[in-house]
């Protein structure tokens, strides 16, 4: 027999998705929010020149890039607490865990551009009297980021796939909400179909976006 | 009264390496000195000690009349502080052998970068002063361009007005034109002429013989970490007295004249 697509009944429950998928957002945007930060500061720490600071730098990225996400997830939502004495919800827990994670990836992606710029481009700034802070800002950055676009683009798109994960913590995403939305319409094939579209859509329009500011900000080599 | 520079016994170490051995030096207002030497002569070192792109292990430098860094408890050892540093450096342009333009920025963004971010100055007045310097090494037609599409030649001069937006006591010289291909020397010595004969006070590491004969007022030739001779360009190039300065000048026999013809630097 034929199978009959109905995705009339997915519809009538699309509330749910919808609260899902702001959920999805919510998450994905608090913990780029925290990434990129964290990830720079770490990718400084890891080209200090003390080696006190750049081996915590270390220590922090191998930590976070060897644990998987949904036992980080677990940790951060059960054990930290008892450990610092306050209380997460399910939204600060994931947040936090994807955002620090995705730091540590970012971080080594900061270093491996900051490394790139020649070294006759921090001659040149201090040469002009451009202190540490200046020069990372004007000068280095602004060149180390152009290069590291496509990389970072990657990074991101894995955090957006891996907030699906807070599901198991009963987080509120799109994810969760489908599958409560197919036990409710017994039509997990539409809704799950619906959610896949709901991805791409997401992350294809976002990497049209990155193309076209990649050319935008494009400059001469 | 108008000395720009007075370096004192300098010394730098880079570990057991003992490249500068005491130097002493003082430069006048308006003054272009020539510094000549054998590779690892200590040539670089000494211009990178001067804007403290490398930190003198030992020795004076007092700039416009003021001492950089305080003294410590051993003699001769100076201390400096990062802002006193950034500030100083604002103050004493330099121009490299390998240009370093910011890639990612226009040609007048480039001059325009140290005047806003450092002397506090609007886009516009920093825009006006950028025009100006291109202006005076003749590359104003570029400014909106990408150094990434300028010859050497004119790339170099693009640093020459980077460093002269910042409007700088003097300018410091490391081989600018050792990396450009022969037929590209003469605009950028030609700039280096102009910006002398305006009065700027320069101190240039060079190979080429014709501009220090031409140009400058004096001529250094560093040995071994010294100063072994020194004196006018007639001095030094015609009448050496030191056995290693004529040895040195026999190997540097090519006399090539800056070309005198404006329109080869593109002015107009
Ligand atoms: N950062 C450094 N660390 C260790 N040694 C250095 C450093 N910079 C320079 N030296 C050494 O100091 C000596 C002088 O170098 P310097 O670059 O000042 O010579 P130079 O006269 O400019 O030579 P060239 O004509 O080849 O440019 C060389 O032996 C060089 O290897
Ligand atoms: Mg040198």
């Amino acid at each position: 027999m034929e199978y009959q697509w109905d995705f009339a009944a997915v519809f009538r429950h699309g509330d749910l998705l919808i609260e899902g998928a702001k959920g999805t957002f919510a998450l994905a945007g608090m913990a780029i929010l925290i990434a990129f930060p964290i990830g720079l500061l770490v990718a400084l720490m890891r080209l200090s020149r003390l080696p006190v600071i750049a081996w915590f730098a270390v220590i922090y990225t191998d930590l976070f890039r060897a644990s998987p996400t949904i036992v980080l997830i677990y940790w951060f939502y059960f054990a930290f607490p008892l450990l610092v004495g306050v209380d997460f919800n399910t939204f600060t827990a994931v947040s936090l865990t994807l955002g620090l994670q995705t730091g540590a990836y970012m971080a080594e992606v900061f270093r491996g551009g900051i490394q790139g710029v020649k070294a006759g481009q921090w001659q040149a700034a201090k040469a002009l009297g451009m202190g540490l802070g200046r020069t990372l800002r004007y000068i280095i950055l602004p060149q180390a980021v152009r290069r590291m676009v496509p990389i970072f683009f990657t990074r991101l798109t894995e955090l957006f796939k891996t907030t699906s994960l807070a599901a198991a913590i009963s987080y509120t995403e799109i994810v969760q909400m489908a599958q409560r939305t197919a036990s409710d319409t017994f039509r997990p094939i539409e809704t799950f179909t619906v959610v896949a579209l709901f991805f791409f859509t997401v992350i294809f329009t976002a990497s049209q976006f990155v193309r076209f500011a990649e050319r935008r900000f494009a400059v001469p080599e | 009264m108008d000395e720009v520079l007075r370096v004192e016994n300098l010394h730098k170490r880079f570990g057991l390496l003992h490249v500068l051995r005491g130097i002493d030096l003082s430069v006048h207002k308006g003054e272009t000195i020539v510094i000549l030497g054998a590779s690892g002569s200590g040539k670089s070192t000494l211009l990178r000690c001067l804007n403290f792109l490398e930190m003198p292990s030992e020795g004076r430098i007092t700039i416009e009349g003021r001492l950089v860094g305080r003294e410590t408890g051993t003699p001769g050892v100076m201390s400096y502080g990062t802002r006193e540093l950034n500030a100083l450096r604002a103050r004493v342009g330099m121009v490299f052998q390998q240009f370093n333009l910011f890639p990612h920025m226009t040609v007048e963004g480039n001059v325009m970068i140290g005047p806003m971010k450092l002397r506090g100055m609007t886009e516009e007045t920093a825009r006006t002063l950028a025009h100006d310097n291109l202006r005076r090494v003749g590359i104003l037609e570029k400014a909106r361009e990408y150094p990434a599409r300028l010859s050497g030649g004119q790339q170099q001069r693009v640093a020459i007005a980077r460093a002269l937006a910042m409007e700088p006591t003097m300018m410091l010289f490391d081989e600018a034109t050792s990396a450009l291909d022969p037929e590209l020397v003469g605009e950028v010595l030609l700039s280096m002429r102009r910006l002398s004969e305006e009065g700027m006070t320069m101190l240039v590491v060079t190979h080429e013989l014709g501009f220090a004969y031409n140009v400058a007022d004096r001529v250094i030739f560093l040995e071994g970490g010294m100063v072994h001779e020194e004196g006018t360009p007639q001095e030094v190039l015609q009448n050496p007295k030191q056995e290693r300065t004529r040895e040195f000048l026999r190997s540097h026999t090519l006399f090539r004249l800056p070309d005198p013809a404006p329109e080869a630097a593109g002015h107009s």
